[in-house]
């Protein structure tokens, strides 16, 4: 499984990196960034789904290889 | 452990976000979500921010898209409401709110049914003051619909906005109204804002914030009356000092919904009471803001009203009702949420008391950007910052590895 972070849809609602912080990080200002490159770690899938689904912006998206 | 379905009731976020890691702890079972409301499953923080000034429309509420819904393949009961449950029979009773007052089944539209796996996650709901219930332009902010109603307040453009209580939906509703340029008095009755949870010099810094902005911030004063003949007019104060007001938003804090839950079996206080693995009784879990359980990475029994808390119990509690006692792991999250005024972004983890050991770890109080430490017992426990969500992020993860106090001072990011 593959991620992918939009950063010009992400506007910094915090909910990715603190629901999974083992994926993201942030900057200063509380917009996005991928921790990883690409490929999920098979025990973050999980984490991956739930920052998925709790995006309000729509900015992640998983995709099986 | 085979469990044949699970009935979620509470279809908001806990509920929702239980249902999906069902599905993605392939659980095949039947699922069935029953809810009160008729909207959608939908998200609440936008609702004293985004969509309350109007920038967000209710197609940015919905909790999951159409196509993941009929992914999850539940059965979706909206407009349902549970009355009852019976913990030795297993029955729980419903009532559709359309037929209610019909005399169809069960005397008034109700309906009973056996439940193999049983979460609740059924929230909380508003507080409210008494004596002002029948009044007009008196409200409360817990769902869309409330939301709609101020918002169309606000547009009608009132005079002066009051805001009762101080906390963070309180200060949320004062930022919307000020940001919209209208006249708002917000009314406390602790000596500073939310000086319980931050103490009095950070309840200082959040008071600060509205003076600067407009706010008329009255603080340990309480409400003696709320008056007026149909619509609300005034609005009359333990100091004897009265402000006209046309609009009064109420944000006195929330009571768990469990009056469904009395003689059902399930022990109630404050909340469903869980063990530290959320099971409230065996086949049963709870969930979110009406859930109180041992967390026992701080050693204390928690009922937690944040997002994070209903995302991530949700998905913990839905799991459990999947595993037999001897797997279940206990649910031992650091508490964590956020909160939108003006331009800061307020933000906030682990357990703050006022006793505790504070140090400002970044940034200054007087710029209102920066994050303060907590210690209790030469650890660290807690983390509060103004527009700084990296170093709550990074200090959250040093609760969560059970970092001391003073190497969390010495820590730099
Ligand atoms: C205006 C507002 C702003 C917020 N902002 C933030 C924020 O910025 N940051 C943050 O961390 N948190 C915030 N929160 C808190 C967060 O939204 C809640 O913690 C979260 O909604 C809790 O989810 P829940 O599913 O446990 O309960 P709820 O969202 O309360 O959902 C419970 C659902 O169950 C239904 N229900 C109740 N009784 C029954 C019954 N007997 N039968 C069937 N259905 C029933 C209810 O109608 C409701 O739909 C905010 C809340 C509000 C109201
Ligand atoms: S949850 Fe979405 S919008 Fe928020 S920071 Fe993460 S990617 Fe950006």
């Amino acid at each position: 499984m593959r991620i992918n972070l939009d950063s010009d849809a992400c506007q910094g609602h915090n909910r990715c990196y603190m629901l999974a912080p083992e994926l993201f990080d942030t900057d200063d200002e509380g917009y996005a960034i991928l921790r990883i490159d690409g490929e999920i770690p098979k025990d973050l899938e999980e984490k991956a789904m739930l920052a998925v689904d709790n995006c309000p912006e729509f900015a992640i998206e998983v995709a099986d290889d | 452990m085979t469990r044949r379905s699970v009935t979620i009731v509470g279809a908001s976020l806990a509920g929702i976000r239980a249902a999906e890691a069902l599905r993605r702890q392939d659980f095949d079972g039947s699922i069935t979500l029953i809810g009160d409301e008729l909207h959608a499953p939908y998200d609440r923080p936008p609702l004293s921010k985004q969509f309350l000034a109007g920038d967000w429309g209710e197609d940015r509420l919905a909790l999951t898209q159409p196509d993941k819904l009929d992914d999850l393949d539940l059965e979706l009961r909206l407009g349902v409401r549970a009355t009852s449950f019976d913990l030795a029979s297993r029955r729980l009773g419903i009532v559709d709110l359309d037929d209610q007052g019909c005399s169809g089944r069960g005397g008034r539209g109700g309906e009973e049914f056996v439940v193999d796996g049983l979460l609740i996650a059924t929230g909380a709901r508003c507080r409210t003051l008494r004596g002002s219930e029948g009044l007009d332009g008196v409200f409360v902010l817990r769902s869309l619909d409330d939301s709609l109603a101020i918002r169309a307040a606000f547009d009608a453009g009132p005079t002066r906005v009051v805001v009762v209580g101080a906390g963070f939906i309180g200060a949320e509703v004062a930022a919307t109204a000020r940001t919209q340029g209208l006249e708002v008095t917000m009314i406390e009755s602790l000596p500073q804002p939310l000086s319980r949870v931050l103490g009095d010099e950070m309840g200082a810094v959040c008071a600060e914030l509205h003076r600067e902005h407009g706010v008329d911030l009255r603080t340990g004063v309480g409400v003696e009356a709320i008056e007026g003949e149909d619509r609300v007019e005034r609005v009359r104060l333990s100091d004897g000092s009265v402000i006209e007001a046309d609009v009064v938003v109420v944000g006195i804090g929330v009571v768990p919904n469990t009056e469904w839950l009395e003689g059902s079996g399930l022990r109630i206080d404050n909340g469903v009471v869980c063990d530290a693995t959320c099971l409230a009784a065996p086949g049963v879990t709870a969930a979110g803001d009406v859930a109180r359980w041992p967390n026992q990475r701080f050693g204390e029994v928690m009922r937690v009203e944040h997002w994070d808390n209903a995302v991530s119990q949700g998905a913990h509690a839905a799991g459990r009702l999947l595993v037999g006692d001897d797997e279940a792991e206990p649910f031992v999250p650091v508490p964590w949420f956020w909160s939108d005024q003006y331009d800061r972004k307020i933000q906030m983890a682990g357990r703050i008391g006022p006793d505790d050991e504070m140090h400002v770890a970044t940034g200054s109080l007087a710029e209102r950007r920066f994050a303060a430490i907590y210690g209790r017992a030469g650890r660290l426990v807690g983390v509060l910052g103004f527009n700084r969500p990296r170093h709550v992020m990074r200090y959250r993860m040093l609760i969560e590895s059970g970092t001391s106090f003073s190497d969390a001072v010495a820590a730099e990011f």
